[in-house]
C-alpha cells in the first residue's frame, strides 16, 4: 500500500485527535484536586467575650469582628457563636443566641431612644436628656396621682400600681440590684425583666 | 494567607486521576443526632445559616412547625417534625434531616463533573462550587434526597458537615450550638461508643427497639442517627428503611462506563482501519450517470435534487 504526503499528513491528524479523545474529560485534576474546603473564615479575626443579649441564661457569646482595633480600621462583627469556655452554655447557644448576628445587624434595631408624641403616627429620635427628663416627668405625675400609702384598714402599704418597671436580661447582678431598689423605692410591684418574656 | 486546607481527598467525582494515597492519618469524623433528646429548637438551624452565611427567605406555613418545610439551597439542615398517634398517645418525633455524608456517595458517583464532589479522607462529602456544573445529577443520586439545585446560580448545594471548621479541628456549627447534646460530634469511632450508651439508656426506658441508624446499604453513614424506633426508620419523616444508591446509577456509571468506552474504542478504530484499507468512498462514473437518469436530467451532476 502505497501512502502518501497527504495520507501521511491525514493518518498524523487522526492520531493526534485520539489522543485527544483519550484524555477528555480526565485534563486538569491535578489543580483541582488541591482546592476545595472554604478556607476558614475567622482566622485572625477579632474575638471578643460577650453575653448573648436576649434571655435571664446568659449564655457566654464569642463575638468576631473583621479588623484588628489598628486605627484605621473599623471594626464591624462577622460572626457571633457559643463561648465553650462559658461555665453555664459551654458553647452552646438556642436558635435566637445562634441568629444573634442578624439581631446586631437588623435595619430594625433601636439603636438611641425614641419618641412617639401624642397624636402622632411616627417615631422620632430624641436625646437620652430628654427621654429621662420625659420619663421622670411622667413617672412622678402618675406616682403623685396614683400613690397609694395606707390600704382601707389604715395599714401603710406605700403602693404604686400604676407604673410598671421593666429590667433588661443583659444587666449584671450589681445593675440588678440597681433595677430592684429602684423600683421598689418608689413602691411599685410590677417588677418585670425581660427575660420572662 | 494560607487556605488552611489541612483534608485529603479520597475520592473525586468524574475523575479517573488517583489522588495522593499515602497520608492516612486523619481520623473518620462523625455527627450523632440523638433524636430522642432533640426538642426542635432550631438552634442548629440557626447556627449553619450564621456559619456559612446563607441567608433563608421568609416562606410559608404548612400546617407543621417544619420551617422552611424542606431543605432549600440556603436550608441544608431543617427540622422535620412527624406526629404520630396511637390511641390517645401522641409521639412527636423530631428528626434534623440534612446530608449523611455516605461512606458510599451516591450523589459522588452520579456526578458528571470532575471535582465537583469530593470526598475526604475524614469521610466529609463536600460540594465544590466552583466545579458544579447544575445538571442535579447528584440529586437523582442521593438516597437520602439532600442536595438542591439553587435557581440564582444553578449550582448545587448541601450541607458541607462544616468542612471549613472541621479542617481547623473545630466542631460543625449545628453540633456546636445545639443546646441538648442531641447533636454531637467525634470521631466515628466514639460516636458510636457513645450511641451505644444512649441506646442502653433508651431500652432501659422502654424503648426496645432503639438502635443506631448507620445505614450498610451506602456503607455506613458520618451522620448517624441514634433512633428509639430503630426499626422503623420511615417513621421518622420518611428516613429511608434501607437507603441504596440507585440501580441505574449504578448501571451507568459502573458496569455501563468500560463497555461504552469499549463501543467508543471499537468504532474509532474500525473506522481508522476502514479508512486506510479501503479509503474514502467514491463516486464512479456510471453512479454519476444513473443518478442523473433518474433525476430526469433536472440536477447537477453530483444527482443531489
Amino acid at each position: 500500500m502505497a501512502v502518501t504526503r497527504r495520507q501521511f499528513m491525514k493518518v498524523s491528524a487522526a492520531g493526534l485527535a485520539a489522543s485527544s479523545v483519550g484524555a477528555l474529560g480526565f485534563a486538569g485534576a491535578g489543580d483541582a484536586l488541591a482546592a476545595g474546603v472554604r478556607p476558614f473564615k475567622l482566622e485572625r479575626a477579632t474575638e471578643t467575650r460577650n453575653t448573648c443579649p436576649y434571655c435571664s441564661v446568659s449564655c457566654g457569646v464569642l463575638i468576631y469582628s473583621m479588623g484588628d482595633k489598628s486605627k484605621n480600621a473599623k471594626s464591624s462583627i462577622i460572626h457571633i457563636e457559643g463561648d465553650p469556655d462559658h461555665p453555664v452554655s459551654r458553647g452552646t447557644l438556642c436558635p435566637r443566641g445562634a441568629a444573634a448576628l442578624d439581631f446586631v445587624k437588623s435595619p430594625l434595631r433601636l439603636k438611641y431612644p425614641m419618641h412617639r408624641k401624642p397624636g402622632s403616627e411616627k417615631f422620632e429620635r430624641v436625646t437620652w436628656d430628654f427621654a429621662l427628663d420625659r420619663i421622670a416627668t411622667l413617672m412622678k405625675d402618675d406616682r403623685d396621682k396614683n400613690f397609694i400609702a395606707k390600704n382601707r384598714d389604715g395599714v401603710t402599704v406605700n403602693r404604686w400600681l400604676t407604673t410598671g418597671f421593666f429590667g433588661t436580661s443583659a444587666q449584671s447582678n450589681e445593675a440588678g440590684y440597681l433595677v430592684y431598689k429602684l423600683a421598689r423605692s418608689t413602691g411599685i410591684l410590677a417588677l418585670e425583666n425581660q427575660a420572662r418574656i | 494567607m494560607a487556605t488552611l486546607q489541612s483534608l485529603d481527598i479520597r475520592r473525586r467525582s468524574a475523575s479517573t486521576e488517583v489522588p495522593p494515597q499515602v497520608r492516612k492519618a486523619s481520623v473518620e469524623v462523625a455527627k450523632l443526632i440523638d433524636v430522642s433528646k432533640c426538642i426542635g429548637c432550631k438552634a442548629c438551624q440557626a447556627a449553619c445559616l450564621a456559619w456559612n452565611d446563607l441567608v433563608q427567605p421568609v416562606g410559608y406555613f404548612d400546617g407543621n412547625y417544619d420551617n422552611p418545610v424542606d431543605l432549600t439551597p440556603t436550608s441544608w439542615t431543617v427540622m422535620k417534625f412527624t406526629e404520630i398517634e396511637k390511641g390517645d398517645d401522641l409521639e412527636w418525633l423530631i428528626r434534623k434531616d440534612g446530608c449523611m455524608h455516605c461512606d458510599d456517595p451516591g450523589c459522588l458517583k452520579a456526578c458528571p463533573a470532575p471535582g465537583a464532589i469530593v470526598q475526604y479522607t475524614n469521610g466529609i462529602v463536600d460540594f465544590v462550587s466552583e466545579n458544579c456544573i447544575g445538571c442535579g445529577y447528584c440529586v437523582k443520586g442521593c438516597p437520602f434526597d439532600v442536595p438542591r439545585i439553587s435557581r440564582v446560580d444553578r449550582k448545587a448545594y448541601k450541607c458541607t458537615l462544616c468542612s471549613d471548621r472541621v479542617a481547623v479541628g473545630q466542631a460543625p456549627a449545628c453540633a456546636k450550638a445545639c443546646p441538648t447534646q442531641a447533636i454531637y460530634f467525634g470521631s466515628k469511632d466514639d460516636m458510636i461508643v457513645h450511641a451505644e450508651k444512649r441506646i442502653a439508656d433508651l431500652k432501659s426506658r422502654g424503648y426496645q427497639k432503639a438502635g443506631l441508624y448507620n445505614p450498610p446499604g451506602v456503607g455506613g453513614t458520618h451522620v448517624m442517627y441514634v433512633l428509639h424506633h430503630a426499626d422503623k426508620p420511615s417513621l421518622y419523616a420518611g428516613l429511608p428503611d434501607d437507603p441504596k444508591i440507585s440501580p441505574m446509577v449504578g448501571f451507568w456509571k459502573g458496569a455501563m462506563k468500560p463497555i461504552s468506552l469499549a463501543v467508543i474504542a471499537f468504532a474509532g478504530v474500525f473506522g481508522f482501519l476502514h479508512y486506510i484499507t479501503k479509503g474514502p468512498n467514491e463516486v464512479s462514473d456510471a453512479d454519476e450517470r444513473k443518478g442523473d437518469e433518474l433525476a430526469g436530467g433536472q440536477t447537477n451532476s453530483r444527482g443531489r435534487s
